[in-house]
């Protein structure tokens, strides 16, 4: 088995959490995350085919089956995002002809290869030998795909996930993915990685993701407590990562989800809210939900001006961007293949725009929040088109008030942070009166 | 009595004109009980909206005569300009003649649109249309099929009755007829361009997007008939391809100015549902079978469509340069049109490698200054005759 990451393993009869749960869970994050790009660096050197694919709609259990390394290009531009890296990136790309128009997620990438290919951590990544287009929620993934295919002549396999127009999924598209699955995916995997493809691995794998899927939706949850232990979106990001990419299926990321519910519980048990880069959030004065990714490149600045006014984020669209497990899905070790087509179909950016709206809707009540807050980003029309109808539908049915403001994902020119912060700040003190209001009519 | 030239020119240019689709709701009112079904670019598969005895209608956005109020208050700055004034239609009235959207699978703002008007027009029919980029029968047609059977059972039930594969065979055939008419249309452009200039051909391509199949065919005819027997000037200009503008539409004018300064557009993208389906599709068999078969084996070539192997990148663009004996491309894309956008320089470097001059430009439907574009198609036209000269 190809193990990308070390942890402490846990020790029988002990509290293998404590150690871990000393770990700020977004070291430990990056712990995985540099592993993983050690892991990548040395893999053709170690003989070992690199599989390129994206975070909706990964199918990391099954490519982990043709022990290829892993890379998550949306991963490494969010990574060179949140090291400043990315703005000289997206230049270069635009330099070398792609439109300032266009998603500046492809943009990073490409400019990373035009620079040699040196990833975030400073280590050469490898060209990939496959390119997995697991086309699901979003347009862009594959025409970036094609890009790097045009320039490097990877090969590169589809797996076409049909967008649930209807709200729902039907057997057709499910057959449909199955299908993709068993007649040009598999066999391809396993042309390119010379390795046969063992169901039973692939079993094994998902009963991991289970797990841990478990975990991740329990701590996700812990939100509708009050105080919240965690932040939903900023706080999220890292929980989401390891299950998100390289990671989902491996007893390690089991393991890790497993420690990560119980340090949350104890939080909940002892009333605690969520850790920020400056310690403990003590008050929590504004419960929110967020639709849309965050900005990378000025995320401590971005979460800064939520948590230094005492707004904790409860729940976000963005946490489920990689697999929405909180309405039940689970990787299904019975039912392998079928399982990984409804996970892909259930991906956040898969869903209708009604099924948005209505889990907003829900997490807006089930999380007792003040308000929705949507993060719109410039490169991404998968989320952002329609978001403004989506403010007022929620306002419409909750009642409660919506915010919107604009950013960019990985470039710098697009996140205006004193306009964010004023945006933000008048937003609260709305909050505030309505609640103020409220409390008048209430006490009548 | 045969149409003139100037008969059916007037004709086209009312119906491009009109977005308030009186002709649509002529149609209609010919025959109580009558459907319209909308449909955006690029592709639906309208032979089943007319064998539901539906007429399909093209919505292609709001062009530049509209002002948009209401629609730009759903999109951000960012998003190209046709969802919001397809949007602006819907919720001023325009579209109130239309039983029905379709909303094709071409990137994600057309997807989310599927899903606004779903919230926004509540009691009107909506389908999105998802298109497969599997291309073996059996996985991706076999999907396509049961796509088209949901659609045809929706529009049997709207209807009143089913679609039978009868009704169907006998669109098929009038499509047919259709598509013939319009290749005869671009041929005769490519061959004498100075006789069809690109500013007639749209609008007669336009027509169709309103007018029923059976009108339409004779109204490409009659046009060709009538060109032919003007007597035009051939001048010295580049021809060209014109090609990314499959969605949001150019406004009238820069077609013109891009012929007026020197270039004779010998192919493009513009109706490309007329010429998606490159050839006959047989229309005695099992019509979604033959239809499936058509889109998996025998469509055009773009950027919303999957293109499985790196060699077959930039086949139809070149196709159509040799086919159209053009010298050069001119790459219009939408602002903000990510398929068109992100194509773009994987088709540009192929043109490099073959030594086919290129040159670019962004519109948006309601683009106003014309000054622009005219000096950069003209300079480029002027760079093709050197290099032709030389
Ligand atoms: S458009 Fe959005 S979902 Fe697609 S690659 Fe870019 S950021 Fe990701
Ligand atoms: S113009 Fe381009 S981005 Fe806009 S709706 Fe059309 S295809 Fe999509």
């Amino acid at each position: 088995m190809n193990t990308t990451i070390q942890m402490t393993p846990a020790q029988p009869g002990k509290k293998p959490v404590a150690e871990v749960q000393k770990e700020d869970a977004m070291l430990l994050q990056k712990e995985m995350l540099n592993a993983n790009y050690k892991d990548l660096a040395s893999a053709h050197d170690q003989g070992r085919k690199v599989a390129a694919t994206f975070v909706p709609g990964n199918l990391n259990e099954l490519v982990m089956c043709f022990d290829f390394a892993r890379s998550l290009p949306e991963t490494n531009a969010l990574q060179n995002g949140m090291r400043k890296k990315s703005g000289k990136l997206i230049m270069d790309a635009e330099r070398d002809g792609h439109s300032e128009d266009v998603c500046t997620y492809v943009k990073s990438d490409l400019g990373m290869m035009l620079g040699g290919e040196i990833g975030p951590t400073g280590e050469k990544l490898p060209t990939p030998d496959l390119l997995l287009l697991s086309y699901t929620g979003c347009f862009t993934f594959m025409k970036w795909f094609e890009l790097i295919r045009q320039k490097y002549n990877c090969e590169t396999v589809m797996l076409h996930t049909p967008y649930q127009g209807d709200g729902k999924i039907t057997q057709s598209m499910r057959d449909y993915i199955v299908k993709q699955l068993k007649e040009t995916v598999i066999p391809t995997m396993e042309r390119v990685s010379g390795v046969k493809f063992d169901i039973d691995r692939l079993r094994q794998y998902m009963r991991e993701s289970a797990k841990a899927e478990d975990d991740l939706v329990k701590v996700l949850q812990s939100a509708k407590n009050r105080p919240s232990p965690i932040d939903g979106y900023f706080g999220a990001v890292y929980y989401i990562g390891p299950i998100f990419t390289a990671f989902r299926g491996l007893p390690e990321a089991t393991q890790y989800y497993d420690v990560l519910r119980r340090e949350i519980d104890e939080r909940v048990r002892n009333k605690k809210g969520p850790i920020t880069p400056d310690g403990e959030m003590l008050e929590e004065k504004y419960r929110l939900v967020v639709e849309g990714p965050p900005n990378w490149t000025s995320f401590r600045d971005f979460w800064k001006m939520f948590y230094d006014e005492g707004a904790v984020v409860v729940s976000s669209t963005y946490a489920k961007v990689g697999g929405v497990y909180d309405n039940g899905f689970r990787h299904d070790a019975d039912h392998p293949l079928e399982s990984l087509a409804d996970y892909c179909l259930g991906c956040y950016t898969n869903l209708s725009f009604p099924q948005r709206i209505d889990m907003i809707c829900k997490y807006m009540d089930e999380y007792e929040a003040d308000g929705l807050l949507i993060n719109s980003i410039k490169s991404c029309n998968s989320f952002s088109a329609g978001q403004l109808l989506m403010l007022r539908e929620v306002e419409k049915r909750t009642g409660k008030p919506a915010a919107f403001i604009e950013s960019d994902l990985v470039d710098p020119r697009y996140f205006s942070g004193a306009n964010i912060k004023n945006r933000l700040e008048s937003y609260f003190q709305m909050i505030k009166q309505k609640r103020a209001v409220a409390g008048v009519v209430t006490a009548h | 009595m045969v149409p003139t030239l100037k008969d059916i020119m007037a004709r086209c240019e009312a119906l491009f004109e009109d977005l308030h689709f009186n002709a649509v709701k002529e149609w209609k009112a010919a025959v109580p009980g009558r459907k319209a079904i909308g449909f955006m670019p690029v592709y639906v598969p309208r032979e089943i909206v007319h064998a539901a005895g539906m007429l399909p209608v093209g919505i292609f956005g709001g062009g530049d005569q509209m002002e948009v109020i209401q629609g730009d208050a759903y999109y951000q700055s960012y998003i190209c300009r046709i969802p919001r004034s397809t949007l602006e239609m819907g919720l001023t009235g325009r579209l109130d003649c239309l039983d029905g959207m379709l909303f094709p699978s071409l990137c994600d703002v057309i997807r989310n649109l599927s899903g606004m008007w779903q919230v926004l027009f509540k009691d009107k029919y909506v389908r999105y249309i998802d298109v497969p980029h599997n291309y073996l029968d059996s996985v991706g047609g076999e999907f396509y099929i049961q796509e088209m059977q949901t659609l045809r059972e929706d529009l049997g039930r709207i209807a009143g009755k089913p679609i039978s594969d009868e009704a169907l065979n006998a669109s098929i055939a009038v499509y047919n007829e259709n598509r013939r008419a319009v290749q005869d249309l671009y041929a005769y452009r490519a061959q004498k361009p100075w006789q069809a200039p690109t500013a007639e051909v749209y609008l007669v391509i336009r027509a169709g997007m309103v007018l029923p199949p059976e009108e339409h065919t004779p109204l490409v005819r009659a046009y060709l008939a009538a060109v032919d027997l003007e007597d035009r000037p051939k001048r010295d200009k580049a021809r060209v391809v014109l090609t990314g503008s499959f969605c949001e539409q150019p406004p009238l004018s820069l077609i013109k100015s891009i012929e007026m300064a020197g270039c004779y557009v010998v192919d493009d993208d513009f109706g490309l549902i007329m010429r998606w389906l490159l050839d006959e599709v047989p229309a005695d068999g099992n019509p979604l079978e033959e239809l499936s078969k058509a889109y998996l084996h025998r469509s055009a070539q773009q950027a919303s469509k999957f293109d499985e192997k790196k060699e077959d990148k930039g086949k139809y663009l070149l196709h159509q340069i040799k086919q159209g004996g053009a010298e050069g491309v001119i790459f219009a894309a939408a602002s903000f049109c990510d398929p068109a956008l992100l194509e773009r320089p994987m088709l540009q470097d192929i043109l490099s490698k073959q030594k086919i001059p290129y040159t670019a430009f962004k519109f948006a439907e309601n683009t106003g200054q014309m000054a622009p574009i005219r000096e950069q198609a003209g300079t480029f036209a002027d760079s093709i005759k050197l290099w032709s000269d030389a």
